[in-house]
């Protein structure tokens, strides 16, 4: 019964039982707190998944706005694309992460930073200026919606993977240490109770041994009082059947007492 | 885990089109380092898929990078590479394009949602 499930290697003790037993403790409660955790971050990631949606439908929109304004400015001033790249030289449209603890795990949220650059100041100089500036605009309008579906996004993929490790754990706990220790708790009871009975089966025959012994000696004591009696009371009174079996039980005795050393000494080196 | 790498990651870089690029490098997101690394790369037609690959996998190994965008019909092309790219930074953002509607069921990570939404 004990032998059944896997069970940690330690030897049945009292102590080793009550060990087992704190252990066994501190699992369940780490698994609990875990569930919580877990729970705590499926409830997180519901959320962060309707937005992550909503916010890539609202994306494709904004884009759609921003490449209209951009055909604005091409119907306007020509075409600037290789003049605007050949003008980019450092960000002014930069992100800042900061971080937000969901039941101690970091989640980046990024920020929008922009600097006030004055990039591309001669675009659109010679005409289409007011369109360059209104696409400039409504581009830096989609980048922070861009910006913020990324930082949901990164969220998501993060929850995503902690959530499957918390899930792990939660699972090895309950599935593999729990039932060990379960286990082991079991096997050290049963060993336990296994020496109890094998203790009192061995006081119970040193107590059947001594018991006999002394009988024996009551007899054998009976048997010589009798004997002297004999001895020392007049010839012609005859031995009576009494001390005649009472003298055959004691020889039966110190036969029987020999076997019976013998036993009870074998025995304790069985036991121990 | 991430609390040291996403400190210095300000940037934005992106892959697309040449209108995606102009409106975006309008918008400021253009930098060129000191060893001349643009943070954008012009698509077109004659643009090779391993080049556009060899872009995607610079992008996401830079470490001042923090959200790569990158046109959906290019992100078609290279779809092996990007359904495989698993980091959470750079964030990985799939945008449409003038010529090429957004369609959610092709996202790699819209594609995760529904999943997860299915269930």
């Amino acid at each position: 019964m004990s032998g059944t499930g896997s069970r940690e290697n330690i030897f049945p003790t009292r102590m080793a039982l009550t060990n087992t037993k704190l252990r066994l403790k501190g699992a369940q409660t780490g698994h609990s707190l875990l569930a919580k955790k877990r729970d705590a971050l499926t409830t997180r990631f519901r959320a962060i998944l309707r937005k992550v949606d909503e916010a890539k439908r609202k994306m494709g929109r904004v884009m759609q706005l921003a490449s209209f304004s951009l055909a604005e400015v091409t119907y306007a001033t020509g075409d600037i694309s290789y003049l605007v790249q050949e003008q980019a030289k450092a960000a002014t449209f930069r992100v800042k992460a900061k971080q937000e603890n969901v039941s101690g795990v970091v989640l980046p949220a990024f920020e929008v930073e922009r600097a006030q650059g004055s990039d591309f100041n001669l675009t659109g100089l010679g005409r289409g200026g007011q369109q360059v500036i209104k696409s400039k605009e409504v581009y830096a309008k989609a980048v922070e919606t861009l910006v913020e579906l990324a930082s949901l996004q990164t969220a998501f993929m993060i929850l995503d993977e902690v959530i499957r490790a918390t899930n792990r754990r939660v699972n090895a706990i309950e599935h593999v240490v729990i039932p060990r220790l379960d286990n082991t708790i079991k096997y050290i009871i049963s060993e336990l109770d296994e020496m109890d009975r094998e203790e009192f089966f061995r006081l119970k025959k040193v107590q059947g041994k001594k018991k006999r012994d002394n009988e024996a000696a009551e007899l054998k004591r009976k048997a010589e009082l009798a004997v002297a009696a004999e001895a020392a009371g007049s010839d012609e009174l005859p031995a009576t059947g009494e001390t005649a079996v009472l003298r055959n039980l004691v020889e039966d005795d110190s036969e029987l007492s020999g076997p019976g050393d013998l036993l009870s000494s074998k025995d304790e080196d069985v036991i121990f | 885990m991430a609390s040291q790498s996403f400190k210095d990651r300000n940037l934005l870089a992106v892959i697309g089109d040449e209108d995606t690029v102009t409106g975006l490098l309008l918008a400021g997101i253009g930098h060129i380092s000191e060893q001349q690394k643009k943070n954008f790369l012009v698509v077109d037609a004659k643009t090779q898929v391993p080049m556009i690959e060899a872009a995607f996998e610079e992008f996401t190994e830079r470490t001042d990078i923090a959200i790569l965008l990158i046109n959906q019909h290019i992100a078609e092309k290279i779809r092996p590479t990007v359904d495989k790219y698993q980091q959470a930074f750079p964030a990985l953002l799939e945008i449409p394009s003038k010529d090429h509607p957004y369609d959610p069921n092709k996202d790699s990570i819209l594609k995760r949602v529904q999943k997860l939404f299915g269930e």
